[in-house]
């Protein structure tokens, strides 16, 4: 009798001990999705809610006084689309260059034929250690008569290191050495095989790239900030940072009920524009996400 | 007989160059990029010894030594801005263990699809701006009618001015990270977990082995690799508080807890048009990371087989 229970009862306390870990890992895992989600949310939702109710805390969990303020709000601002325009701009034409410039020099580097494939390794990897910082950089800029340029935004910081070791790791897996000799039985140059051999074959380092690219230039205003001054060429980034963190709309403001009503629509802008500026490249991620398979991350660790 | 050879030698090189010359012309774009944007900068970084005058140009600037590398050494800025970047850094430093939680945690949820869709969901603040996560903690944290003002209230208690503090810029600025990247920053050792054979988890579970054992004696030394790696990239950026979200943060109120080594290389440098000074404390930091990296790097060769080089 005893012997029995005591075999059975680890296996129950077992289970009971498995239930309770599984009941905690789900609990835990609600928790941080309401806490990653409920920020964004609270955004969306006050959005649409009149300010005073905002500011008087009776937004929680849906919009109160629903409104479409902010959103018409947008269209008195024309730096916004200004802005906008000029991120678009940025962001397809400089994701283009890094594809072109990045992936062809991974490609090179992924040759082990290459001949002073060391010393060029180093050339590249050194850059990530080591540089000359922010003013002999922005002096270089100057001498290339780059300041304040479209250029500026698109050319001269695409290369990017840590992306072409993680191409690179990609292609030598990716593409079979033999593959390259057959071709050259065919009289295959280099450039050709590369165009319509490797591109073709490597859609998922592609696509992956162009959403680092691609989310790289649609967030950054470190850039912009030092290398921009025409109003005309600012990237949203730096539009939103006068609206959200410098907060010059408010500033510029008087007194009086005009000034009231124009603070209230200065306050929803702030809720707004944040939508506005942040849904479309989060929308991009889904797209790339079949992507992101161990494979690529895994070249990403190796290297 | 030994210049013969070493002829022969070079014309079979320059042989496999010309036969390879497409390669060449592959890399020309990087390399000159490189050159440009990224090398000549590192030459223009002798106007930290000099007193760079623009009109003189560099090379024409006079010589001065460390004079600016000494009066950052003894301006009050220096302990200031020394110690807000060390602490930030190493508070950051202290969070690299919590992607790898959240992935073991992660790889341990059994139902795909609602896996699929935490991973997603955990994802998406990564691709919001700094400046948005600046303008997003500005209006949450807002003692007056943010989030937690009102969070406050209703509990009758008065909010601080959390973003106006000095001594709290450093858990803001980290913990926002965290709230941002966690997700993010798990997929690698997501990866590296799921490359995991499954025939290891069945033998464990054959062999009797708990959830814990499993996690303790397959998923971590199944990480270690990767930890490794990627704790030497961090270490050599560890005196690196970045720029960005350190500048959108301040204002005057938390200034003393703030201003980081990146941010007054920037306000000297661009703001004032101290070149010659911005760049000796610029470089001092620069070297400071380089040397933590090679010394971790030396580290980690002697202790186990990860090492960068």
């Amino acid at each position: 009798m005893e012997t029995a229970t005591n075999h059975v009862l680890p296996i129950k306390r077992k289970r009971d001990n498995d239930k309770l870990l599984e009941t905690l890992l789900y609990t835990w895992s609600v928790i941080v999705l309401i806490l990653v989600l409920y920020p964004l949310y609270f955004i969306v939702i006050a959005s649409f809610s009149d300010p005073s109710a905002v500011g008087n805390g009776k937004v929680w969990l849906w919009p109160q006084g629903f409104t479409w303020d902010g959103y018409k709000e947008l269209f008195n601002h024309s730096n916004i689309w200004i802005g906008y325009r000029n991120t678009i701009a940025y962001t397809v034409v400089g994701t283009a260059i890094g594809l072109a410039v990045n992936l062809s020099a991974a490609y090179a580097l992924s040759r082990k034929d290459l001949v002073g494939i060391k010393p060029l390794s180093f050339f590249f990897i050194f850059t990530m250690f080591f540089n000359g910082g922010l003013v002999p950089t922005f002096l270089t800029i100057r001498d290339f008569n780059l300041y304040d340029t479209f250029l500026v935004m698109v050319l001269p910081f695409s290369v990017a290191v840590f992306d072409i070791i993680v191409a690179r790791t990609f292609f030598r897996t990716g593409i079979p050495a033999e593959l390259w000799e057959a071709a050259q039985i065919d009289g295959c140059g280099n450039l050709r095989f590369f165009a319509l051999m490797v591109l073709p074959l490597s859609k998922a380092i592609i696509s992956v790239l162009a959403l680092w690219f691609a989310v790289g230039h649609w967030n950054s205003y470190f850039n912009a900030l030092i290398y921009l001054q025409n109003k005309d060429l600012h990237p949203l980034q730096l539009v939103l940072r006068d609206i959200l963190v410098t907060n010059q709309m408010q500033n510029a403001l008087g007194t009086g009920e005009a000034a009231q009503i124009a603070l209230r629509l200065a306050n929803l802008l702030r809720y707004s524009v944040i939508i506005v500026a942040t849904l479309p490249i989060m929308c991009l991620y889904p797209f790339v996400q079949k992507h992101f398979n161990k494979g690529v991350m895994i070249g990403a660790v190796k290297s | 007989m030994i210049n013969r050879s070493s002829k022969a030698h070079l014309q079979r090189y320059m042989l496999r160059i010309g036969k390879n010359w497409g390669l060449y012309l592959l890399l020309l774009p990087a390399v000159t990029l490189l050159l440009c944007f990224t090398y000549k900068p590192m030459y223009g970084v002798i106007i930290a010894f000099k007193d760079f005058k623009p009109a003189l140009g560099i090379m024409e600037s006079p010589w001065v030594g460390l004079k600016y590398f000494e009066k950052f050494f003894q301006s009050y800025q220096f302990w200031i801005t020394i110690k807000n970047t060390v602490l930030i850094s190493l508070y950051s430093f202290a969070m690299f263990p919590i992607p790898i939680i959240f992935a073991i945690l992660v790889n341990q949820l059994r139902a795909n699809r609602y896996k699929r869709v935490f991973q997603t969901i955990t994802y998406m603040p990564h691709f919001i701006s700094t400046i948005v996560i600046a303008g997003l903690m500005m209006i949450l944290l807002s003692p007056g009618n943010g989030l937690m003002g009102n969070l406050f209230r209703l509990f009758g208690a008065e909010a601080p001015n959390v973003m106006g503090s000095a001594s709290l810029f450093s858990s803001i600025y980290v913990w926002s990270d965290v709230w941002q990247h966690t997700g993010w920053d798990s997929i690698i050792y997501l990866a590296a977990l799921s490359a995991v054979s499954p025939s290891l988890y069945e033998a464990a579970t054959v062999d009797g082995a708990t959830r814990w054992q499993k996690i303790w004696y397959i998923d971590i030394p199944m990480l270690i690799p990767t930890i490794v790696t990627l704790l030497i990239l961090r270490v050599g950026g560890l005196l690196g508080v970045g720029f960005e979200k350190a500048y959108l943060l301040q204002n005057n109120l938390n200034i003393s807890g703030s201003e980081v080594i990146s941010t007054y290389v920037y306000k000297i440098g661009l703001l004032s048009s101290q070149y010659s000074f911005s760049a000796a404390i610029n470089l001092f930091n620069t070297l400071i990371n380089f040397a933590l990296l090679i010394l971790v790097n030396q580290i980690a060769k002697k202790y186990s087989e990860n090492s960068l080089w």
